[in-house]
């Protein structure tokens, strides 16, 4: 039997409230599968299981507030046998036996439809959308053929409701930030420290690069910095990781956090997967999927948990530089401002030159300036090369 | 798409990225993209939306004369007016069949 689990979703996430199931029993899951959609301060989260199995019950409830580490749910798993559970599924219904306020409902399978495409829904079903306020295109039938049905509509409308307000929302994540922050500051030494890096043949060769690409797949400076810190990083393991138990915890992969503000107020900084790994136009899609998510509020739970180093990018807005604070139990941050020129001298020379402001904030119970100065450097080299980025 | 199509096409996406941006509140000549607080991957969303919804793909050398919506909505017509007009079939071109 497998336990489904709640994750921890970052250093200031201690709880977190049931939307809704998107499985039910009897279900097969499959790794990375979205199962449910839990609120926390931050962001509704699509919680991913990260075992195979079957659906065996769903121990939560929607409405449900339960702290980090309860057991949401059972698998079972692939060799367990199905056949006492489908009898006792016949028998009592797990969901339904739960003694709650709330009955358990089974959720609808949603997920986000493709932009532009428009869902099988009878016009009964179209008609209660639109009293509810429901948009049935980003809903999945349960109906013939995933056809959304009336019932399917009145169920994402309940679900709808359980989720609190902006005001809320924003109200909890001013708290959470004001913790974590607090928190990084009383606990976490840190050491700055910042190198000017000439983006000339970075600004030049994107340029080239963008003139012949479509709108649709331009790359953003942005994308090619992160690039850049990603593979800096791979040589200096101690900026990428955790400090947990009184000690340095080296993360698996390179998973960025990246700081994305949210137009109401506030930001959040989940996870850039295997940026090392990733070609610089699928991570620029990558990049450019999480910003519209983040700011849609529509997160995975591997997202807000993994980050194992932020970056924060002011872009062209911005100011010339940032030194920023660490996203405890992360142990690095590094901050880039805004692309600007300045007269710069090179071999004996003075011109004018586009440059940007790179920072490192560390923690220097796990690195040294000396160390933090080579990463900055490395960083500065890489993007002296960008067609290698 | 008329003028006026054009202008209520490009402040419908706007609010699609920026939903507080109210018509009324946009000052003419201002820049657009301080005034709506427009970060370049807003921007290059809202131009990706206006080129599936128009057909036009503004390059990136284009941009600095996209300043303010007026700037923005006259190179819009411009485009549109060039692409119309090599489109339709030319009177030698039916007599070569």
């Amino acid at each position: 039997m497998i336990e489904l689990k709640l994750p921890s979703l970052g250093a200031d996430m201690d709880d977190g409230k049931l939307l809704e199931w998107q499985v039910k029993p009897g279900d097969a899951v499959k790794r990375g599968q979205i199962v449910a959609i839990v609120d926390t301060s931050k962001a509704a989260v699509e919680i991913e299981s990260w075992q195979e199995g079957t659906v065996f019950e769903l121990l939560t409830q929607p409405g449900e507030k339960f702290p980090v580490g309860t057991v949401m749910a059972t698998l079972l798993e692939a060799g367990e046998s199905a056949a006492t559970a489908e009898r006792r599924m016949r028998g009592v219904p797990p969901a339904a036996a739960q003694s709650s306020a709330q009955p358990a409902v089974p959720a609808p399978l949603k997920r986000p439809a493709a932009p532009g495409v428009r869902k099988t829904a009878s016009p009964a079903a179209r008609k209660r959308a639109r009293e509810l306020d429901v948009e049935i295109d980003a809903l999945a039938g349960t109906g013939p053929h995933g056809a959304v049905s009336i019932e399917d509509v009145e169920i994402a409308a309940k679900a709808a409701q359980t989720r609190p307000a902006a005001a809320d929302r924003y109200a909890e994540m001013r708290r959470a930030i004001a913790s974590a922050m607090s928190r990084s500051k009383r606990e976490i030494p840190h050491y700055y420290l910042a190198e000017s890096i000439p983006m000339r043949r970075a600004t030049e060769w994107l340029t080239q690069q963008n003139a012949e690409r479509p709108v649709t797949e331009r790359i953003l400076m942005g994308a090619l910095q992160l690039k850049a810190l990603a593979l800096a990083l791979k040589r200096y393991p101690e900026l990428n990781g955790f400090w947990r138990e009184g000690g340095f915890q080296p993360a698996a992969g390179i998973h960025v956090g990246v700081a994305i503000s949210i137009r109401q107020g506030g930001l959040l900084a989940p996870a850039l997967h295997d940026a090392d790994k990733q070609p610089l136009g699928e991570l620029m899609r990558a990049l450019a999927d999480l910003v519209r998510r983040t700011r849609a509020g529509s997160l995975r739970s591997s997202e807000m948990s993994d980050p194992s180093i932020t970056v924060t990018n002011l872009g062209e807005q911005g100011v010339e530089s940032v030194f920023g604070v660490i996203y405890p139990p992360q142990v690095a941050l590094v901050g880039f401002g805004r692309i600007v020129e300045r007269p710069w001298a090179e071999d004996g020379a003075l011109r004018a030159a586009p440059l940007v402001s790179a920072s490192l904030a560390a923690d220097h119970r796990v690195s040294d300036g000396h160390r933090g100065a080579l990463f900055l450097a490395a960083l500065r080299e890489l993007l002296q090369h960008p067609e290698k980025l | 798409m008329t003028t006026n199509a054009l202008r209520g096409e490009v402040i419908a996406l706007l609010k699609t990225i920026a939903p507080e941006v109210e018509e009324g509140d946009l000052v003419p000549g201002e820049p657009l993209r301080n005034q709506v607080d427009l970060d370049s991957m807003d921007w290059l969303n809202f131009l990706t939306a206006l080129h599936e919804r128009t057909g036009i793909d503004i390059p990136e050398a284009d941009y600095r004369k996209l300043h303010t919506l007026e700037a923005l909505l006259a190179y819009l017509e411009n485009k549109q007016a060039k692409r119309q007009a090599p489109g339709r079939p030319s009177r030698e071109g039916k007599s070569a069949i």
